[in-house]
């Protein structure tokens, strides 16, 4: 391939791969995400060129790996183009049936489509199931149509000339007024606006200049970023080559987990070829703009996807947080003017400048345009990663697109914004769901983790279990932070045991207000929201622990008893037998019971009655 | 003994100071762990005190210094995971591998550890046992998860034999 | 010169430093612990606070990391301040209880003791606050940097590298002197110096007059390999006091 040296070069190059495409032709289409790599998608891309091959379809059909869907819970997916037939949970054994009925026989295999677990209907198409159905995606949309391997595929999809655009027709200046215009705010967590981030750097005075990709998503339950990257690379980069154009960086960083090796080789590689293409590097597409990209990853610290603790991650040291009176956007990646987005928001530049700010601020709500990706995780019907635009109602989210509660069970609350934000109640549901709405109940967008929560959650336990992700994710340099979570968390573990007094819940009070005064960076100044937001809406569910000493979704171990109930035992053991302490007595045929002094509350024989004759008091 | 490691990273890096945390990664990739010679002898090669990588590498989850076992099994325990039965399934793995989060097993075969979150959320609870992630877990199906890695070590005892 | 207005009355500072040391300058006495004029602002303790008032804007803020700026207006002993302080002060004390240091401090802001029913985190008999200056002080003052931070959270301590004895303490007592609370010891026994702490013991150098054991032979030859000037032996084969 030579390198691009100009706009009419990308062009041309367009229009090439647009003409040796058909529409025609059968394409088949294998998520290789980590959610479906993990239920071996592999091996039916494996079992997918095998079968073509033994029928000589090979040159009539195509087989394309693509990054994630959003779907993971189904995974693996198979969408077969141009018809988008969608199968779910497609086991290597499928792939013979497959290839015989749709692609020869032109028909659908019922028993691998989608079905709703609630109604029972089966849909075919991809974009009719509900869970794509209600959503918009502008930014993920493209994932299952990209090999994140291949720079072609996304160059064919009109990748590369927003970029073009900016260098050769657009003046820095115009693209960043173009980017405050639009009023894209910061998809990391905090909402704030990209465009005056991007301004400050850009008037700071100073030779070099950087821009950063915050991929470090320590976020738990939060997923997008790793899902982008991995599934759609060239997004990322070209939004971040734009960006530097306007703050006029040169050199930007691309900062991942490594706990993310697939998201690490993708963007690798993307960054390789675009380079090859000269869409990175040296005087790109002819503009005299230089501009290049350096991989670099992170070890798994919560903590070090705080904006000043990362620069000091790429500078070399422990990713620990720094005072932040002077801002990165004027010192920041070795004392330079630096801008540091997150992913997500790189991955929404590419779109403002292709459809302008005018067509961008109309979607989403007020002052909240655009889309949010979020992680829709916990106890749905439907999990994965959907997008949808700003002010969508909860209800929206979690019923239409998530499919209500699994098992049929209550819903209880739905925790947003990870370790920072809060759990809303369902007196909120119909809350629209934005950066300002959810500052407003409490809670936080965070980068868009979506956990919802059944009856059988128990708030004191997320309260504290959150209090334990900070505890040992607080990097321990300031006292508030650090003495302060853990005090929060010993209480909240005491009222878990039952040991819980009156004035807990003054002290977790008084504790929550000095470490969100005092703390030295955002993590510890947002901690208490997961004790807040549950004590403002369940604090009913605290006094209960703490008054009558009782769980009452059944989860604190100290407080709750596992009991067989002897009408619905039949005496089939298999509670017994999965018992790792012998806890269980019986002889087979008669109803078991459980011995309390040995019992450790684990809960397995809960899991393997087949009769639901195992009760939680 | 890890002067060829040391000497490998100190080239790819250039000796450059700002990519201690890079080569930190790349000595545990190939020592499976941090050894306290190898943080030394990379302490005087790029001439700083091995007190600022005994920092990182306590520093950062990843990083370890002692030698992690054979099979390593990472319990996801973060938020979907944890709503999703993730303490149920910690619970059975140290049962029946007999040891806590954090520890090894004393024939080096195991090691058990938390993680938070390794992003396949939706699959919750995840165990990822080498890299390999078992998506939807329950703690019914720990020991025959087990069952099948411990088999898998001792073929490649077996192999290496 | 910039001029900045602390508790209503009006006072200068240079520019580029920090509150808290342009407080210390014009003798206005803010609590801190983790502060060293030799040393760059670390933040941590988070003692130091004030309230300022810049703009629209009205912030509680440590003032060893803010940086002056023309016409901030300053406040440090509102009922806000005042609270957070206490509270800050709190949690320091449940980590230190032991030290006549922090104690004092402590009682001069009107605690007399921890607050019975929060729980005491930190070892028992440790007194370590975590300020980090002997880290600091050893690394950035001294030069070798025999200690550090390890580990995150509540677990976080100082240490010496792999918690053994460390080969390139040279014994000066510079972390000793910086610790706000007393609780690095070093002891002088006969020809022989050891700090507890960071399990270091090290052999002294004798006077050459006196027989005085008076300074670590380590520290010696550190400080002649660090200025390479030969004549300095000479100069160390004597104590000060027969110099
Ligand atoms: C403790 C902590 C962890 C954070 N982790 C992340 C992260 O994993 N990814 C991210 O993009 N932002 C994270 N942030 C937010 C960043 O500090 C920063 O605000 C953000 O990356 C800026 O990008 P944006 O303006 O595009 O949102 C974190 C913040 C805190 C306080
Ligand atoms: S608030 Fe917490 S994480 Fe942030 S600097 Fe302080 S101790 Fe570290
Ligand atoms: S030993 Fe002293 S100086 Fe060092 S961190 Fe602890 S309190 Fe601070
Ligand atoms: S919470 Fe377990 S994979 Fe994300
Ligand atoms: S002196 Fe300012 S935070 Fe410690």
């Amino acid at each position: 391939m030579n390198r691009l040296t100009s706009k009419s070069d990308l062009e041309r190059l367009q229009k090439e791969l647009a003409s040796r495409k058909e529409p025609e032709r059968p394409v088949v289409t294998l998520c290789q995400g980590t959610g479906c790599r993990a239920y071996a998608s592999e091996k039916i891309h494996n079992a997918f060129k095998k079968e073509l091959a033994s029928r000589g379809l090979t040159d009539q059909v195509s087989v394309k790996s693509t990054g994630c869907h959003g779907f993971c819970e189904q995974g693996p997916i198979v969408v077969i183009l141009p018809d988008e037939i969608c199968y779910c949970r497609v086991k290597p054994e499928d792939i013979p049936e497959i290839v015989e009925t749709t692609l020869l026989e032109k028909k659908t295999v019922d028993r691998l489509l989608f079905t709703d677990p609630v109604s029972g209907e089966k849909f075919a198409r991809e974009s009719e199931i509900p869970f794509y159905k209600y959503q918009r995606r502008v930014i993920f949309g493209k994932n299952r149509l990209v090999d994140p391997q291949n720079i072609e595929d996304y160059i064919a999809l009109e990748g590369y000339s927003a970029l073009a655009h900016a260098l050769t027709e657009m003046s820095p200046d115009k693209v960043l007024l173009e980017v405050k215009k639009a009023n894209l705010r910061g998809r990391g967590g905090a909402g704030f606006p990209t465009g005056i981030k991007w301004e400050t750097t850009r008037n700071t005075p100073g030779e070099k200049k950087y821009v950063i990709v915050n991929a470090d998503e320590g976020d738990p339950g939060a997923y997008m970023d790793r899902s982008i990257l991995e599934g759609n690379p060239h997004l990322v980069l070209e939004g971040l080559a734009i960006g530097a154009y306007a703050v006029g960086a040169r050199e930007g960083y691309v900062f991942v987990r490594q706990e993310y090796p697939l998201a690490l080789e993708n963007i690798t590689e993307a960054v390789e070829q675009a380079r090859e293409y000269g869409l990175l590097g040296k005087n790109i597409l002819g503009s005299g703009f230089d501009f290049d990209v350096k991989v670099k990853r992170g070890a798994g610290a919560f903590v070090s996807g705080e904006s000043s603790a990362l620069i000091s991650a790429i500078e070399g040291s422990a990713g620990e947080p720094r005072p932040k009176h002077v801002n990165a956007a004027i010192s920041g990646l070795w004392g330079k003017p630096t801008s540091l987005n997150n992913v997500e928001t790189w991955a929404n530049v590419p779109l403002i400048m292709k459809e302008g700010s005018d067509w961008y601020s109309g979607l989403g709500s007020d002052n909240n345009p655009g889309t949010k990706i979020f992680s829709l995780v916990g106890k749905v019907n439907n999990t994965g990663l959907i997008e949808v635009p700003m002010g969508t109602p909860l209800r929206t989210i979690i019923y239409d697109i998530g499919g209500g509660i699994k098992e049929g069970k209550k819903f209880k609350a739905v925790q947003t914004g990870g370790p920072s934000g809060g759990c809303i109640p369902e007196e909120h549901l119909d809350v629209p769901v934005d950066f300002d709405r959810l500052n407003q109940m409490g809670s936080m967008m965070g980068s868009g983790g979506m956990i919802v929560m059944d009856e059988n959650s128990c708030m004191v336990d997320v309260a504290k279990y959150f209090m334990q992700f900070l505890m040992e994710e607080s990097c321990g340099k300031c006292t508030s932070c650090r003495e302060g979570i853990k005090k929060m968390h010993d209480i909240l573990e005491k009222i878990t045991l039952g040991e819980g007094c009156e004035t807990d819940l003054q002290q977790l009070e008084d504790l929550a207000w000095i470490i969100e005064n005092t703390s030295l960076c955002a993590l510890g100044s947002t901690a208490s929201n997961p004790v807040l937001s549950t004590l403002k809406y369940f604090r009913e569910e605290y006094e209960t622990h703490i008054k009558d000493k009782c769980c009452p979704a059944g989860v604190c171990k100290a407080l709750i008893r596992y009991t067989i109930e002897p009408e619905h035992c039949n005496g089939c053991g298999r509670c017994k037998k999965v018992c790792s302490v012998d806890a269980v007595e019986g002889n087979k045929g008669s109803p078991m019971t459980i011995n309390q002094e040995f019992c450790i509350r684990c809960g397995i024989c809960q899991e393997a009655c087949r009769f639901n004759a195992v009760l939680v008091e | 003994m890890y002067k060829d490691t040391i000497d490998r990273v100190m080239e790819k890096y250039q000796g450059n100071p700002q990519e201690i945390l890079e080569m930190l990664l790349d000595i545990q990739e190939e020592e499976k762990y941090l050894p306290k010679e190898a943080l030394s002898c990379l302490a005087e090669k790029l001439d700083i005190p091995v007190a600022r990588l005994y920092r990182i590498a306590k520093f950062y989850e990843a990083l370890s210094l002692k030698p992690m076992g054979d099979c390593q099994v990472h319990v996801c325990t973060g938020t979907a995971c944890h709503v999703r039965g993730a303490p149920r399934i910690l619970d059975e793995l140290s049962q029946q591998l007999g040891i806590k989060a954090g520890e090894v097993t004393p024939d080096q075969s195991f090691g058990l550890k938390t993680v938070s979150c390794v992003g396949a959320c939706a699959l919750g609870p995840v165990v990822v046992v080498n890299g390999e992630h078992h998506g939807d877990m329950s703690a019914l199906k720990v020991s025959k998860m087990l069952k099948q890695y411990a088999e898998e070590l001792k073929e490649k005892e077996k192999k290496q034999a | 010169m910039i001029t900045l207005t602390i508790n209503g009355k009006k006072y200068e500072a240079q520019k580029g430093q920090n509150l808290l040391q342009a407080a210390i300058d014009n003798g206005i006495e803010i609590p801190h612990l983790c502060y060293h004029e030799k040393l760059p602002p670390y933040g941590g303790c988070r003692l130091c606070q004030v309230e300022v008032t810049k703009g629209e804007k009205v912030e509680l803020t440590t003032s060893c990391t803010y940086p002056v700026s023309q016409g901030i207006q300053v406040e440090t002993e509102t009922p806000r301040v005042q609270k957070a302080r206490r509270l800050v002060m709190e949690l320091i004390l449940t980590m230190a209880p032991d030290s006549p240091e922090i104690q004092q401090m402590a009682r001069k802001l009107g605690i007399e003791t921890i607050p019975g029913g929060f729980p005491s985190s930190g070892e028992k008999g440790d007194d370590c606050i975590k300020c980090g200056l002997c880290v600091r002080a050893c690394e950035e003052l001294v030069g070798p940097g025999s200690i550090t931070f390890s580990s995150k959270g509540p677990e976080r301590k100082v240490v010496p590298p792999f918690e053994e004895e460390p080969e390139s303490c040279i014994g000066c007592g510079t972390c000793v002197h910086v610790c706000p609370t007393g609780c690095i010891s070093m002891e002088d026994l006969g020809r022989k110096r050891k700090l507890e702490r960071w399990k270091r013991v090290l052999s002294m150098k004798v006077c050459n007059d006196c027989s005085s054991a008076y300074i670590p032979k380590a520290q010696v030859d550190y400080y002649l390999k660090r200025t390479g000037d030969p004549y300095l032996a000479e100069w160390f084969d004597l104590c000060p006091d027969c110099r």
